[in-house]
């Protein structure tokens, strides 16, 4: 969770980043877009690896963000058609992720399930509901397209000519980040949370309820991707297909395992892959790339990104003792 | 009740309780939306094993999901959560429509020589997440996942490119017919008989092989295996090589073993979530090969039932993979289980 130390890379990092920046400018690519587009993919997958960083230090794994990705995705539409409004259908998007956090939460900490495949058991619960309620809601098969009133807007900031849209999904998003942090570091709950992933028989002897905590981060963990999955089609795609998530849910993970349970270098590593699908589509829509690169190879760079970042940054990370451990009184 | 006999009723059971929860979720999503789930679920089973062509049908299902099942419960013999199937699935289908496809081989061979192909293109596809397990221990959850993506979008190139068949852009090159294997009926062909022949040997290999013993060992008890001398990385590799082949296996079975395409079509609709619905299969099945393929004549029935079920009822059929889900959902926790031993004791 050290900071400090990590300065170099930090430092390197920021400098690649602007001579990359440099370069894609160079090339003739729209760099706002790019930066916009960015964001809008870092989004997601930032609110996700911040919930399971809370989550994974309480001492719960959840592999089924991929899972509560499509089905928010689903519902959030269903939501905001329902109420009229995009930003009621993130909200209740968010409380359905909430929701099946909870009910994830029961199933590990009362269940005392084995949590991996319990997660897995989510991804493919979420790989049929998701059709299956688009079918049921709207009668027609693997894509729903909503009405462009319910998108949920971004603010347009203008300098000069240029023009930025911002979702404050995303301000939202690094905003929770740094809370998150602060939560895990300077409070009692985040002393708590860190001792039930730590120590969980040291936080029961303290007359504190191990399961309270892991199910309460259970469900913090199931808001915040169910926030991401209601943003993917609600202020992001305008649609809802039945393959949204397509891989996101285990592109946060691969941020979350990178980032080593802190908040802020999940936000990093979220941002990284984020970038690399933002680059990905600039390069599909730029004249002169497009004609080379065939675009099914663009579509596999943040996949490709993801798996060389966490081969070259794993290593080191120590993760809670008891982690992925049901806790059982003696 | 004769002891062995209680030790293998008891993952029956258990497997059937957590079936039951499975399909009791399934009602209630129904219910949601305003189906009958009595007349749905018999509609289901009726179009199943009502019949004999439903029966040969939910067979042809079942093929590709035991091998896939293979895939998985390989993976957790040795403790580790391989779910590649996926992506070595595709790229195992790629492999049998260029074999099967583009090179020209006599009738006997023909076949023989894609499958074998097949199996290998998927057992590399396996390769990078097991080097990167071993050496770099990035866990296999993401790399697989992350693999499964990239060989989705390099074999829809494939298909939409080099292997496109002329004037028909929804489709790749059919298997030529000296590479298919015999129809028995329906959509079932011979190629049922290379997917439980490939499961027994697997079988064969894990409780009847030095390299099995040593791949169990490490799973069960690393800290054992260790003091043995047994080699976790190697054991890792046997496990990613055996369920690459396997799942190249499932991938070709659709190429070369299922009418009336006999392709890959470009959306992959043929061999989507053959890797994933192998998960639930293989959990049903208790990671075990042989429970693995009754397992997944039980889910190839839902499968074709499924479909059945939409045609007559009206219920999507995709609700059979949230079925799924809540089935493995209700295997992990171990508190259901316990139950069943609980009252059996009394």
């Amino acid at each position: 969770m050290r900071l400090t130390g990590k300065l170099q890379w930090y430092l390197i990092a920021i400098i690649l980043t602007v001579v990359l920046m440099y370069i894609i400018a160079l090339a003739g690519l729209d760099i706002y877009g790019l930066i916009e587009t960015g964001l809008l993919a870092m989004t997601p997958l930032a609110l996700a690896a911040v919930g399971e960083c809370l989550n994974e230090q309480a001492g719960t794994v959840n592999v089924g963000m991929e899972g509560i990705f499509l089905i928010t995705a689903v519902l959030g539409v269903y939501w905001a058609e329902l109420l009229g409004s995009g930003l009621y259908g993130l909200l209740l998007g968010s409380a359905t992720g909430a929701l099946i956090g909870l009910l994830f939460g029961l199933v590990c900490v009362y269940g005392k399930a084995n949590q991996v495949i319990a997660g897995m058991g989510l991804n493919i619960f979420a790989l049929g509901l998701g059709p299956y309620l688009l079918m049921s809601i709207w009668a027609f098969p693997g894509i729903h397209v909503f009405s462009r009133e319910l998108v949920f807007q971004p603010i347009q900031l203008r300098s000069g000519d240029v023009y930025f849209s911002l979702s404050p999904v995303t301000i939202a998003a690094i905003v929770i980040a740094v809370l998150a942090y602060l939560l895990l570091k300077r409070s009692l709950l985040g002393v708590r949370i860190r001792a039930a992933g730590e120590n969980p028989i040291a936080v029961d002897v303290a007359g504190v309820n191990v399961g309270r905590i892991r199910l309460l981060m259970c469900i913090v963990g199931g808001a915040l991707a169910g926030l991401g999955g209601a943003f993917m089609p609600l202020a992001w795609f305008g649609a809802v297909v039945k393959e949204v998530s397509a891989g996101r849910g285990f592109i946060a993970l691969a941020a979350v395992v990178f980032s080593g349970l802190n908040p802020i270098l999940a936000l990093v590593a979220a941002f990284i892959f984020g970038f690399s699908e933002g680059l990905a589509y600039t390069v599909v829509i730029s004249p002169g790339v497009k004609e080379i690169i065939p675009f099914y190879f663009v579509q596999m760079v943040p996949y490709a990104v993801t798996l060389i970042v966490l081969t070259a940054a794993i290593g080191g990370k120590k993760l809670p003792r008891a982690l992925g451990r049901p806790y059982v009184r003696e | 009740m004769s002891k062995r006999l209680a030790a293998l009723l008891r993952p029956v059971a258990e497997s059937g309780v957590a079936v039951l929860i499975g399909l009791a979720v399934g009602a209630l999503l129904m219910l949601a939306f305003g189906y009958d789930p009595v007349r749905a679920y018999v509609a289901l089973f009726y179009g199943a094993f009502g019949s004999t062509d439903g029966v040969l049908e939910s067979l042809a299902y079942a093929t590709p999901l035991m091998v896939t099942a293979v895939t998985f419960g390989v993976g957790a013999r040795a403790a580790l959560f391989n779910i590649g199937a996926e992506g070595q699935a595709y790229v195992g289908a790629i492999g049998a429509t260029i074999v099967g496809g583009v090179i020209l081989l006599p009738a006997g061979v023909h076949p023989i020589a894609a499958t074998i192909v097949a199996m290998c293109f998927g057992a590399l596809w396996a390769l990078p997440a097991a080097a990167l397990k071993i050496w770099r221990g990035v866990h296999e959850v993401v790399s697989t996942i992350m693999l499964n993506w990239i060989a989705f979008w390099f074999v829809t190139y494939l298909i939409r490119t080099y292997l496109a068949e002329p004037g028909r852009a929804e489709r790749a090159i059919p298997a030529l017919p000296t590479a298919r294997y015999a129809v028995i009926g329906a959509t079932l062909t011979t190629v049922i008989v290379v997917s439980v022949a490939f499961c027994i040997a697997v079988t064969i290999l894990l409780w009847r092989t030095g390299i099995g013993f040593e791949l169990r060992l490490v799973g069960d008890n690393p800290e054992a295996a260790k003091y043995a001398g047994v080699s976790r990385s190697k054991a890792i590799l046997m496990s990613f090589l055996v369920g690459g082949l396997g799942a190249g296996l499932a991938g070709a079975s659709q190429i070369l073993g299922r009418p009336p395409s006999w392709t890959l079509y470009a959306t992959m609709g043929n061999v989507i979530n053959l890797g994933f619905d192998g998960i639930g299969v293989a959990l049903i099945g208790r990671n075990h090969p042989i429970g693995g393929i009754l397992a997944a004549v039980f889910y190839g029935g839902l499968m074709h039932g499924g479909r059945y079920m939409e045609y007559n009822v009206g219920v999507a059929s995709e609700l059979v993979d949230a079925i799924n889900g809540i089935i493995v959902i209700a295997l992990a926790v171990p508190e259901i289980a316990a139950i069943i031993r609980r009252r059996r004791e009394s």
